[in-house]
């Protein structure tokens, strides 16, 4: 898209809304979608990977140290990385705290 | 030349779907529809249509095949009624947002319970707000040739929008009516091929039918709301260009000896007729009667309305459905709406009548204009009147 979404006018969208950029739903923030949130403790992870198995936004990348963790744009704070993780290195806080 | 036949109205619209050289037919068959689709498959099985005939095991399926084949370029024809109406409801506004060409005839029916199968509007005013462009055929060459002017205009690319093509059921699908068929050639001439602007294909590939937020919703609705007035124009366009090239007229609203009458009647579909008639017979007695028949359903045609009734003292409309615990019939309430800041207009006063397939003789109208200008005369207790109920 051209402009973002909040900006476009009814004049400038395509015939039936049809999406003509593939791909385009990477822009979509799911993240603000969250009431809780992911924190680590990566000092316990074993980097196994079963939360980005399980992960069903598929948000969770290996950062630069190589743990597996949270893309927040897109993550909806479901909650089932903390549920799984064998050795419990992901906390779920409630959004509104730090 | 144009041959002029005797054939059951279904198997005419389905010959005139084949005129149409239509691409894919998705469809399932439901009374008093069914002869549509069955001549259609026979047409493809014969050989004599080429198009992908595809069986689906309900009419939501049908409608959504539709959607598919309509999406991808396809000219795509289906038909339904009553029931089969409603068990789409929900694809059909999918096919008209998506902007999705596909032309449906409806055999109307009315709804269950008690189970019915014969002929009134109630599957067509439950799907009035579709966003479906919708047209209203009075006898079996009215329906042929909106078939033809169905696929001319949804698919224009500046219109883009499914279509309706309303038929009573029974009283139009299953009588043998003189039809003339246009040449096929003269129907290649008149439908240029159908180009989606943006079909699927693997090569350019789009999304349809995206996840709409409602940050997006509005604009969308709007620009459906927009594209459909718009249609207006086209609609006239097409109904002109068919009339030069086959010599059938058709207007948004057609009148029948309405212009000095001090009492006009109001219909849409085949009771028009009988309509007409009685019409004759009133103006015959000296009486100031005359008959204004809604031809197109949506987009509402309020300016052609407005003036064809604007003379008349007295507008009597009659619904085929009831709106429960509303305003009576549907027609009525829209009529009223579009009149409602004229300062020269009629009284409207509200009949329902000829529910599940109850007749409604040339004497019946007699008699409801006789009861319709008592009533303006006089006023009721009610907000309408159901026409020939046993009390």
């Amino acid at each position: 898209m051209t402009k973002p979404e909040g900006e476009l006018t009814w004049r400038d969208l395509e015939i039936g809304s049809i999406v003509t950029e593939p791909g385009n739903a990477s822009q979509y923030q799911t993240g603000n979608w969250r009431s809780q949130r992911p924190t680590y403790d990566f000092r316990k992870c074993i980097k196994c990977g079963l939360c980005q198995i399980f992960c069903p936004e598929g948000c969770i990348e290996q950062n630069a140290d190589e743990y597996f963790e949270a893309n927040l744009f897109y993550c909806k704070g479901c909650g089932i990385c903390a549920r799984e993780c064998p050795t419990g290195v992901v906390t779920m806080v409630e959004e509104e705290e730090e | 030349m144009a041959k002029r036949v005797g054939i059951e109205v279904s198997l005419a619209v389905a010959e005139a779907a084949q005129l149409a050289n239509v691409d894919v037919v998705a469809a399932y068959p439901i009374t008093p529809q069914t002869h549509i689709v069955e001549h259609l498959a026979e047409l493809v099985a014969n050989g004599e249509l080429d198009a992908a005939y595809i069986p689906v095991e309900s009419e939501h399926s049908a409608m959504s095949a539709c959607l598919g084949s309509s999406a991808v370029g396809a000219r795509t024809f289906t038909a339904t009624a009553g029931q089969g109406l409603e068990l789409m409801h929900e694809v059909l506004y999918v096919a008209s947002s998506m902007r999705l060409p596909v032309v449906m005839a409806v055999a109307n029916r009315a709804l269950s319970a008690p189970l019915s199968v014969w002929g009134d509007h109630s599957d067509v005013m439950a799907v009035r707000d579709t966003g479906w462009i919708q047209i209203f055929a009075e006898n079996g060459q009215e329906a042929v040739d909106n078939v033809l002017c169905a696929f001319r205009i949804g698919e224009d690319p500046r219109v883009l929008l499914p279509v309706m093509v309303h038929l009573d059921g029974f009283y139009l699908s299953h009588m043998i009516e003189p039809i003339v068929f246009p040449e096929p050639s003269q129907v290649d001439k008149f439908l240029p091929l159908f180009k989606y602007p943006m079909p699927l294909h693997p090569d350019r590939p789009v999304t349809m039918g995206a996840f709409g937020p409602p940050i997006i919703y509005s604009e969308a609705k709007k620009a459906q709301e927009v594209n459909l007035e718009a249609a207006r124009e086209v609609i006239l366009q097409g109904w002109d260009e068919f009339g030069k090239t086959f010599k059938r007229y058709y207007s948004p609203v057609e009148q029948y000896r309405s212009e000095d009458a001090k009492v006009l009647l109001l219909t849409l579909g085949s009771f028009s007729e009988t309509a007409m008639t009685a019409v004759d017979k009133l103006r015959g007695e000296g009486k100031s009667v005359g008959l204004v028949r809604i031809r197109l359903w949506r987009p509402f045609p309020f300016a052609e309305l407005r003036q064809a009734v604007r003379n008349a003292g007295v507008l009597i409309v009659l619904d085929r459905a009831i709106s429960f615990g509303g305003p009576g019939g549907p027609v009525c309430s829209e009529v009223r709406s579009a009149l409602y800041g004229e300062d020269k207009k009629p009284k409207v006063i509200g009949f329902v009548g000829g529910l599940g397939g109850r007749d409604i003789t040339p004497a019946g109208f007699e008699e409801i204009v006789k009861k319709g200008i008592n009533i303006a005369e006089k006023g009721s207790e009610n907000e309408f009147e159901i026409y020939g109920v046993r009390e």
